[in-house]
């Protein structure tokens, strides 16, 4: 493929005004990770994950989507904000980034030869590649060009709110952050921003003993946006690990958690809401909990509601290695279609070396309830009306995974006017 | 050796006592059909190249556009590659180290009826408890209320031994008969049907099966026509590193309605044989075939040493409106399974349903499950399977449920349940989900649990052995499987289930 001269200019004044760390922790980490991509290479469509959702469309030559510069989730909340523009952190934009009990530098700044983040910077990403390789996992570590590096030492008093916003509708974005939890703190990270015409991001976790994660995102909303997520979690024993993601519009949603409980009695949760209208909507959530300890309970709970030809897309795995006995694993991925045209393609895996568990997983696919339908239209609530209401209720099980009321309402807020302004 | 060295180390869990699983585990292995017939055979040379193909044809007096697919198949097979996506993991096959042909002497002359059969063989399938005289009945089902014929091919090796009941089948219009003798006697229906449901490059073991396929059964049920009595195919392998390849077609004409039975047993022997089948069924328009299999081909010994590598394609086409197929099958033997007997559901409301039961004991591997294509509109599936792991054995259940866009107002339903017994084994479920309308519904449900203590508490607490108590509980796992299968094979499969979990108890 031949891309214009003025494209190709473009590329190497970017390219030229990229800065990556050659030496220190980072260049050592970069390195690394650059090592694992060339051995990896990048995936293709015949790859077992890739299957259901073809990689070259998250690797086209030109991403382009309008920027979208209303406001975002998550305003209203109390929370420490911190802003990037085109995957630049802005200052201006941004609180102070101090708070009692929690420690945030950013990572384009830390260059020593030493930090904190050395320890989980690629390393949970390596762990996280085996057994389904995460190519562009090891890219986001290779090539981030800045992201955050947050160390929670005590309970946050607030969240911190990462924002993503774009000013350029050719804005191609890589970030990658770290998190550690200390022992019994406790924190809450959001993120939400329209990000950019393409974002690729890795969020490293390392949750401690005892220690509280909550994570809440919400993917907006340029119908044109193409997204990469990857969050690796380490979660030790007594810890809780929360992530929700609302994902509304976009051409190409590709979101991966892979999960290591490492300690006993811990507790892990993702889940997801997504909706989807128009046949070049596509909506990917790729999960991997692997259960290496006692007694500790994970949850994966995904509901995708998709019209006119829209996809949406669940591979979810529990993996309960050999003695990691009483597990409780569950797993529930449901699609609500819309119309005749959408599709949901779903593999819910259960890998189950442990005798002593309980592991169950459902999936479910179909179309709204006529007989509900009918129902709230004998009673008098138009059919629009009704319908939302039934998409919201059928939405509710997995927001109801959100532990704070506040965040959980926005979101829905924000999914009950999507549906209004994509009724019939 | 001492049986103490034998024992793996197992955790003991509360409650049951050492001496339980050791009497349990000394019993472990004990393989019923692990015997072997003393029997002049006859044999191709070792390996496979064109000379073995156009052999096979020519030993089978196949007509020259027989010999030709079967080129045509070895040629594409040479450009193919061994799949490995199951979870299953063994040592490389070295495909020119078996026979592809092997035949009882005795059988040089073809007899002209069963009277004339080598009284061996004959005593072979009587210790294996299947009748080759017409009168007797199937073992185990002595005394029921309506006493059943059974009409059975043998397969022995590469060749089929006999087929009984054909003449009063054949008053029906119902052909019964090796594969090998339809393409002789029928080749127009079989040139109609082979290779529609499964083509010849459909995947490698297929492949290699539609190139050197020695025999099987081919079973033709005319318009309207309610066969009147089971059919049944017996599998044996008795020779060493023989592979055994089988073929078997069934069309079922319109409104026509047929069940079917298959068994398979081979000797105990530490070297591994390989099975590669294929099973095309054809139906049509208000036809109905039931197809239910017991596979016990011998599975390795405790060690894993040995045992069947099965690699089956086994594929139903409900070509017809209102087609209708069942897939029964309880799956205990083999060191190696990879098999998914599978539906397209091509005709409106035409119907498929899986019943499985797999067991995986000691060092058994299984990757097992099914596929259900729904291209008609108001098609329906179900699926149901319980899979068992013992000892450290791998179960895998590997599935696909496909609505395509003009399925509409079809639905499926899938049920996967797993029982681990002990805690040096796997149990997976790897579904895959593809739904391309909304006007179908789609439901998966799995569920992954262990013996539940409290039901094994119970029975043991009423004088129950351990072991009987752990065959309750799994026959009560297995239940809606074994409803599903005919009395004739419900009583061996549920007497089997409880010998291959033996000394899996801990």
């Amino acid at each position: 493929m031949t891309l214009p001269q003025a494209k190709l200019d473009q590329l190497s004044a970017r390219i030229a005004g990229l800065h990556f760390p050659s030496t220190g922790w980072q260049g050592k980490a970069r390195g690394a990770a650059l090592e694992r991509l060339s051995a990896m290479g990048l995936p293709v469509r015949r790859d077992e994950y890739w299957r259901y959702t073809d990689p070259a469309k998250l690797v086209a030559p030109q991403p382009q989507a309008e920027v979208w510069g209303g406001e975002v989730a998550f305003d209203e909340i109390d929370a420490l904000k911190v802003v990037f523009v085109d995957g630049m952190f802005d200052a201006e934009a941004s609180d102070d980034l101090t708070m009692s009990g929690v420690e945030i530098s950013r990572l384009a700044e830390a260059v020593t030869d030493l930090h904190w983040a050395a320890e989980i910077y690629g390393e949970l990403e390596t762990k996280g590649q085996y057994p389904a390789q995460r190519p562009f996992a090891a890219l986001g570590s290779a090539f981030a060009t800045d992201g955050l590096l947050i160390r929670v030492t005590g309970k946050a008093d607030r969240p911190v709110a990462v924002i993503y916003r774009s000013s350029s509708n050719t804005s191609d974005v890589n970030l990658h952050h770290c998190v550690k939890v200390e022992e019994g703190a406790e924190i809450t990270l959001l993120e939400s921003g329209d990000a950019a015409a393409r974002l690729l991001t890795v969020m490293e976790v390392d949750v401690a003993k005892g220690a509280r994660f909550h994570h809440v995102r919400a993917q907006g909303r340029s119908h044109q946006r193409i997204v990469n997520t990857h969050v690796f979690a380490r979660i030790a024993e007594e810890a809780t690990f929360k992530s929700f993601t609302a994902s509304i519009n976009g051409v190409m949603t590709r979101n991966e958690a892979v999960l290591d409980i490492v300690g006993d009695d811990a507790v892990a949760h993702v889940a997801g809401a997504s909706v989807g209208d128009g046949s070049d909507f596509h909506n990917d959530d790729t999960v991997f909990i692997t259960h290496a300890a006692e007694r500790c309970e994970s949850r994966q709970v995904y509901k995708k509601v998709l019209k006119n030809g829209a996809t949406g897309v669940f591979q979810g795995k529990i993996l309960v290695k050999p003695g990691a006995q009483k597990t409780d694993g569950y797993q529930i991925s449901q699609s609500l279609l819309l119309d005749g045209d959408s599709q949901f393609l779903a593999k819910p895996e259960l890998e189950i070396y442990a005798d002593d568990v309980k592991c169950s997983h459902g999936s479910t696919s179909g179309a709204i309830d006529e007989t509900a339908l009918f129902y709230l239209r004998s009673r008098g609530v138009p059919e629009r009306r009704a319908q939302s209401l039934l998409v919201l209720a059928f939405l509710a099980e997995a927001l109801a995974e959100i532990e704070e009321e506040a965040l959980a309402e926005d979101l829905r807020l924000r999914l009950e006017n999507w549906l209004d302004r994509h009724e019939g | 050796m001492a049986l103490e060295d034998t024992l793996p180390e197992i955790e003991v869990r509360e409650g049951v006592d050492r001496e339980t699983i050791e009497t349990v585990q000394a019993m472990a292995g004990k393989y019923k059909h692990g015997w072997e017939t003393e029997i002049e055979m006859e044999f191709a040379p070792k390996g496979l190249n064109e000379e073995i193909v156009r052999l096979i044809s020519a030993k089978n007096g196949e007509p020259e556009w027989m010999t030709e697919w079967r080129l045509a198949a070895y040629r594409r097979w040479l450009e193919m590659t061994e799949p490995r996506w199951a979870m299953l993991n063994y040592p490389e096959i070295d495909y020119q180290d078996l026979y592809y042909y092997a035949k009882p002497k005795s059988m040089e002359v073809k007899p002209k009826s069963l009277d004339e059969v080598d009284p061996k063989l004959l005593a072979t399938y009587e210790k294996l408890g299947i009748p080759l005289k017409e009168q007797a009945l199937l073992a185990g089902v002595e005394g029921a209320d309506a006493p059943q014929r059974v009409a059975v091919d043998a397969v022995f090796d590469s060749v089929s031994v006999g087929t009984t009941f054909k003449a009063e089948l054949a008053k029906a219009g119902v052909i019964f008969c090796s594969i090998s003798e339809a393409i002789r006697e029928y080749p127009e229906l079989v040139k109609k049907y082979l290779g529609t449901v499964v083509p010849q490059s459909d995947n490698y073991f297929a492949t290699l099966n539609s190139a050197v396929f020695s025999d099987g059964s081919f079973v033709y049920i005319p318009e309207g026509v309610r066969c009147p009595m089971e059919l049944s195919t017996y599998f044996r392998i008795n020779a060493e590193n023989t592979g055994q390849f089988e073929r078997t077609l069934i069309v079922a004409e319109k409104g026509s309605y047929v069940s079917y039975l298959e068994g398979c047993t081979a000797p105990k022997r530490d070297t591994n044989q390989l099975h590669a089948a294929v099973v095309e069924i054809v139906v049509l328009e208000d036809a109905e075939v039931k197809y239910s299999t017991v596979q016990n081909w011998f599975p390795g010994d405790e060690e894993g040493k040995g045992g069947i590598y099965n690699f089956v394609t086994k594929r139903a086409d409900c070509r017809g409106d209102r087609a209708k197929v069942m897939w029964t099958q309880v799956e205990t033997g083999s060191a190696i399974t990879w098999k998914y007997p599978s539906c397209i559901l091509r005709g409106n409301e035409s119907q498929g349903e899986f019943y499985s039961i797999a067991i995986a004991n000691n060092a058994q591997q299984a990757d097992t499950g099914t596929k259900m294509i729904h291209l008609g509109k108001n098609t329906r599936s179900r699926i149901v399977s319980k899979g068992i792991s013992a000892g450290r054995a791998q179960n895998t259940y590997r599935g696909q449920v496909t609505m395509h866009p003009r399925a509409t107002d079809s639905r499926n339903y899938t049920q996967c349940d797993s029982l681990l017994i002990g805690d040096q084994c796997g149990a997976h479920t790897v579904p895959y989900i593809e739904v391309k309308n909304n006007s179908s519904r789609v439901e998966h449900e799995a569920t992954t649990s262990k013996v539940d203590d409290d039901q094994l508490f119970y029975c043991r607490s009423r004088g129950m052995d351990e072991e009987e108590a752990v065959a309750l509980v799994v026959n009560g796992f297995c239940k809606e499987v074994l409803q599903a299968l005919p009395m004739e094979f419900a009583m061996e499969a549920q007497a089997l289930v409880a010998i291959s979990l033996e000394g899996s108890v801990g």
